[in-house]
């Protein structure tokens, strides 16, 4: 009998995790189930190349249109599964019918968190998380003047920088004293900080919105009334718990999987986004929501089925583009004990390295590529440099790297 | 529409034709090329799209910026002179008929 893996989700994490089964000769049935109706597209170009008009819906493809055919992979779209009965090895879609499995791929990674005021869901206030999301922002900024930015995190400021580019009026509200506060320290904020406002953007921090009304007004807990033509919100993620509601698998902050992705239902996988998993990088259970930890989840759920387990043990990594600024995240840097940088002659151009215990655990590059690179690779291989090695710019840190 | 042949690790050969402008990275994922990974979507970000431009091309290609070239130095496999990223190299009338080779890692 050959072997049926459904995967439920078409991100990152759905797509690779298919790829990887083909690629590594999984014989048996591929279905992945996608509740948008757009053929699987990467979502980090969405905020970046694509509202820009840089790349074009085509060019954010995963794949060629013939690739799922070619490789028996069936992929429906515009499915919703409605629920999953672990016990039977069945999942139920939204037009009544059952499909069996033999293995199971959760891949239905995070959805925004939307603003709420007076237990209401603000009206009018647009999010971006999907393709479908990026069509409709894209276009209601064509005629908008003035933006209000709920949220000072990537997305938030990903969408400002576009905005202002497109030569719009441009505020953001961060409820923070400063910019991407949850994941970045001082400095790195601060040069951030300093773009925006030099190229136009209003910057109102530490303040919070009260109410919307109509998309239009904009209510501050200091009192200040704001106007505005368009309102976005980037306010971070949740996982949605509802299909996995009295499913029998477990849900505690996202889906609880084991270092090989696998709930606590031994056939069920959990990956990307949705999967709470323990990280040996932050040395916590986390979530994490980025490109590098669903492709690499997908790759560790692919090979437990194909019979060639390995633990999920990659370096986590992380970007954003903002103008000029490129920034790039290797490691988890929460709770460091020491920052050190290593400036490069130019004043936009250095990486800050944080260590634990005299121990690298994490690196932010700013326009330093090679940096975030070799940062990866260090912590990969857990070599540290030393901190005078790291504030020496004219030692070469991928000496440390022997092959 | 310019021609582009691409190479992959274990011989096969794709000749596909690519809209003007679009970048070579594009042009693999969307003709199924393997060994093109492309994990940041070509925003120069994670050196996985990484070729190797055959020797006759190699005089046609425009310059490298520092992006890409420091990006190169972090490359899984082994960077050559040949060495160019994908994403920063667009099909162009110049350069039909460019052969690129696929690293066996990224």
């Amino acid at each position: 009998m050959k072997k049926r893996v459904i995967i439920i989700g078409a991100g990152h994490g759905g797509v690779q995790a298919a790829s990887t089964l083909r690629e590594d000769g999984f014989e048996g049935e591929i279905i992945m189930i996608s509740d948008e109706s757009d053929a699987p597209y990467q979502k980090p170009p969405l905020s970046k190349g694509y509202l820009q008009g840089k790349q074009s819906a085509q060019a954010i493809l995963f794949r060629s249109a013939n690739y799922y055919n070619d490789n028996s992979i069936d992929l429906q779209l515009g499915v919703r599964v409605n629920a999953i009965h672990s016990k039977e090895n069945q999942i139920e879609l939204s037009d009544g019918s059952k499909l069996d499995y033999d293995y199971l791929i959760i891949a239905t990674g995070a959805c925004n968190r939307k603003l709420h005021f007076n237990g209401k869901k603000a009206e009018k206030v647009y999010y971006l998380r999907n393709f479908s999301d990026a069509k409709v922002i894209e276009e209601k900024l064509d005629p908008a003047k003035h933006i209000i930015i709920v949220g000072g995190g990537f997305i938030g400021l990903e969408l400002a920088a576009l905005a202002i580019e497109k030569g719009k009026k441009v505020t953001v509200i961060e409820t923070e004293d400063r910019l991407m506060k949850r994941v970045l320290p001082e400095a790195l904020s601060k040069v951030f900080y300093d773009t925006h406002k030099e190229k136009g953007i209003e910057m109102l921090l530490g303040v919070s919105v009260v109410d919307i009304i109509d998309g239009k007004m904009v209510t501050l807990n200091n009192g200040t009334i704001l106007k505005a033509d368009l309102v976005l919100a980037g306010i971070g993620v949740i996982v949605e718990t509802e299909l996995t509601e009295n499913s029998g698998i477990t849900i505690d902050n996202g889906i609880v999987v084991n270092s090989f992705q696998q709930t606590n239902v031994a056939n069920v996988y959990a990956i990307g986004d949705c999967a709470n998993h323990y990280n040996p990088f932050a040395k916590k259970n986390l979530r994490l929501e980025s490109v590098q930890n669903a492709v690499d989840q997908a790759k560790v759920a692919a090979a437990h089925i194909l019979g060639t387990p390995f633990e999920y043990n990659a370096v986590p990594w992380f970007w954003t583009n903002q103008y000029h600024l490129k920034l790039q995240m290797a490691g988890i840097s929460f709770g460091f004990e020491e920052a050190i940088i290593r400036q490069s002659p130019q004043p936009e151009r250095f990486s800050v390295y944080y260590f634990n215990d005299g121990k690298l655990i994490a690196v932010d590059s700013l326009n330093r590529p090679a940096d975030h690179l070799n940062a990866r690779k260090l912590l990969t291989a857990g070599i540290s440099p030393t901190k005078e090695q790291v504030q020496n710019f004219d030692f070469k840190l991928n000496e440390l790297l022997t092959d | 529409m310019p021609k582009v042949i691409y190479i992959e690790t274990e011989g096969k050969k794709h000749e596909v034709d690519l809209p003007l402008g679009a970048t070579f990275m594009e042009g693999a994922v969307q003709n199924d090329v393997k060994g093109i990974v492309a994990e940041c979507g070509g925003s120069c970000m994670c050196a996985t799209c990484h070729v190797y431009v055959d020797d006759a091309f190699l005089e046609l290609l425009p310059e490298m910026e520092e992006e890409e070239d420091e990006m190169l130095e972090g490359a899984t496999a082994e960077r050559t002179p040949n060495s160019r990223l994908g994403c920063q190299v667009r099909a162009s009338k110049k350069l039909d008929g460019i052969i690129l080779r696929v690293p066996g890692e990224q």
